[in-house]
């Protein structure tokens, strides 16, 4: 036992509550910002400004009856939450967040601030989020009612169309950074042009960019592309039957997907932990301040816009995003090819 | 140790049981399902003969297999739900009206 | 005991173990499931074997797009269990002479199998090596391999559009045409 393998051990368990924390904190942050964008208050009387109020919806949720329908697969109603849950957390686990530390020298080699460095980590994001989908396509099965069946084959489908563009936004990056480690792409973007502009691969690929933040809001099934989830249409899609805690471990890993996709695109367009005026050991700093203003788009988008209807949704990912996403491609390639980039 | 030998015999064993799969079963997606566990199967064999030569070929290879398990698999269940609109069963012993 | 023995016969017998159930199970949706957790298993096994790309691709690939494509299908046809005046009787292939005729083939082969791999000299141990990297694999796969790697895109294409073709019930004009439902 290592001080190295103790603080590997450490960091996993940090990571793991961290995250819970992390969609805690955001049924808070959406709750209140889209008060704001509707002109009310919204929760305000738990804690001090409402900061309680995720945990008095988690002890609501804990206190409701489990129910399953009589019709119901027991096996397959019991499991989709929980691979809905796994593969939210597992995504998270290749996504570095700050520079490797020593801790003020307790640790004889450095420690990276990443679960797991795998050196094909981006295809590891990938594979997992194409693992969540069976999570909502169960759900939608053994729930055995007509509206959850609809809501999970729908939703099933949007997501494996926009895994397609997702993965060549990030195939763009891979040409630039030119490694499959996400450390290592961070790392690339260090440093600055011109004395004051940073050398994200967001200026580089700002199409890749938006290509990567729609497909991501449509993995993640968040408005504008939540229709198979939607109150107004199908009462609650895949997780109609659910209630109490399988309820909320989909709540659970929606907003950690969300997270883990805004992590993802921190380090791979933003430039990770890497900011001005601050050392780089503490650059996790610059990492939660660029990650929380990608929730904040998150958020903003659900209660701005409205949703797509369910054949628009697909054919935008089809016929419009997908198209996109190869030109970007291949003037990725071109550019790096010619430019040297 | 593991050795060469482990992985060969673990490969015919799965191999082995797909052919079983396919042979036994009457449900025509769970025959399908048999076939992929035996191109599975030999996947674990190329990888492993190409660990052992100490070439990368048997993961190409293993790359082109994978993607034409794919095409098969597509194709192959597009037959299934036409068939299955024709007969409205799964069994491959309820087409056989082309026997004598 | 060494760590890789324990994750070798780990994720053995689970690939094993699960491809069994898979051809023992009468519901199809819970067959496909058990042979995503064998692929599991052998994507644990391709990283034993220092492919670590290989292993996520079969994540990717098989696990995460082949077989959903199986659960939808499953799913949409709705596909009940084995019809049951087909299982009523004895399948032809269960009854005493072939069976005792396909385990007499499964020793032949099994003996084979065991010759042909003591008779080699060398104890099969792997050669000191490396993690494949991705890079390799690319180089050789542009260079060497281009022509297949150009084909196979044409295959996935034709397998894309045979599978539209096949699977599309006709249109009203077609059904007119055909003179009635």
């Amino acid at each position: 036992m290592t001080p190295l393998l103790i603080a590997q051990i450490v960091l996993t368990l940090f990571v793991f509550i961290a995250l819970l924390h992390s969609a805690a904190a955001m049924v808070w942050v959406e709750r209140r910002l889209a008060a704001l964008l509707q002109q009310r208050l919204g929760p305000i009387r738990v804690g001090w400004q409402g900061l309680l109020q995720p945990f008095a919806d988690v002890i609501k949720l804990m206190f409701k009856e489990e129910l399953r329908p009589r019709a119901a697969d027991p096996l397959l109603f019991a499991l989709a939450p929980i691979i809905s849950a796994t593969a939210a957390f597992a995504a998270f686990a290749v996504v570095p967040f700050g520079a490797s530390t020593t801790f003020f020298g307790l640790l004889d080699e450095p420690l990276k601030l990443q679960v797991a460095d795998v050196n094909v980590a981006v295809l590891v994001i990938f594979a997992i989020a194409s693992m969540g989908v069976y999570g909502i396509v169960l759900a939608g099965w053994s729930s055995n009612s007509k509206y959850s069946l609809l809501g999970g084959l729908r939703s099933s489908a949007q997501m494996i169309s926009y895994e397609l563009s997702y993965g060549m936004a990030l195939a763009s990056v891979l040409l630039i950074g030119n490694s499959l480690s996400v450390a290592d792409l961070v790392n690339g973007q260090a440093g600055v042009w011109f004395g004051f502009i940073p050398r994200w691969f967001l200026f580089l690929q700002p199409l890749g960019f938006l290509i990567f933040m729609t497909a991501g809001i449509a993995e993640t099934n968040r408005a504008p592309f939540d229709f198979p989830e939607a109150e107004q249409e199908l009462v609650a899609g895949y997780h109609t039957e659910y209630s109490s805690m399988s309820f909320a471990m989909f709540f659970l890993a929606e907003y950690i997907n969300m997270v883990t996709v805004s992590a993802v695109a921190t380090d791979l367009y933003l430039g990770g932990w890497h900011g001005p005026f601050l050392p780089v050991s503490l650059g996790w700093i610059w990492f939660l301040i660029k990650v929380g203003a990608l929730l904040f788009f998150y958020v903003w988008m659900r209660w701005t816009l409205p949703r797509y209807r369910y054949d628009q949704l697909m054919a935008f990912g089809w016929k419009v995003l997908l198209p996109l996403s190869v030109i970007n491609l291949l003037a990725t390639a071109a550019g790096v090819l010619y430019f040297g980039l | 140790m593991v050795t060469l030998n482990h992985y060969l015999i673990l490969s015919a064993i799965l191999f082995s049981i797909g052919a079983a799969g396919v042979f036994l079963r009457r449900n025509l997606i769970t025959i399908l399902l048999s076939i992929e566990i035996m191109l599975n199967a030999v996947n674990l064999t190329f990888v492993a003969f190409g660990r052992a030569l100490g070439s990368a070929d048997g993961q190409i290879i293993v790359f082109f297999v994978m993607t034409v398990a794919a095409a098969e698999a597509a194709v192959g269940l597009a037959i299934v739900i036409s068939l299955f609109r024709h007969r409205e069963s799964l069994n491959p012993d309820s087409f056989a009206s082309l026997k004598w | 005991m060494g760590s890789e023995t324990i994750a070798f016969y780990l994720f053995g017998a689970i690939a094993v173990g699960a491809s069994l159930l898979v051809i023992a199970q009468r519901n199809p949706i819970y067959s496909v499931l058990l042979l995503i957790g064998s692929f599991g298993a052998l994507s644990g096994l391709y990283v034993l074997l220092d492919a670590p790309f290989v292993a996520v691709i079969q994540i990717i690939v098989y696990a995460g797009a082949i077989m959903v494509l199986f659960l939808f299908v499953v799913m949409l046809l709705n596909a009940p269990h084995e019809d049951t005046e087909f299982d009523e009787r004895v399948h032809p292939l269960l009854r005493p002479g072939p069976m005792r005729f396909g385990a007499f083939l499964a020793l032949v082969l099994a003996v084979e199998l065991w010759w042909a791999l003591a008779r080699g000299g060398d104890t099969g141990a792997f050669p000191g090596g490396s993690v494949t990297s991705v890079s390799a694999i690319g180089k050789s796969l542009f260079t060497d391999y281009a022509f297949p790697f150009e084909v196979t895109s044409i295959l996935i294409l034709v397998a894309m559009v045979g599978a539209v073709v096949l699977a599309r019930r006709d249109t009203p004009r077609e059904r007119r045409e055909r003179g009635g439902a």
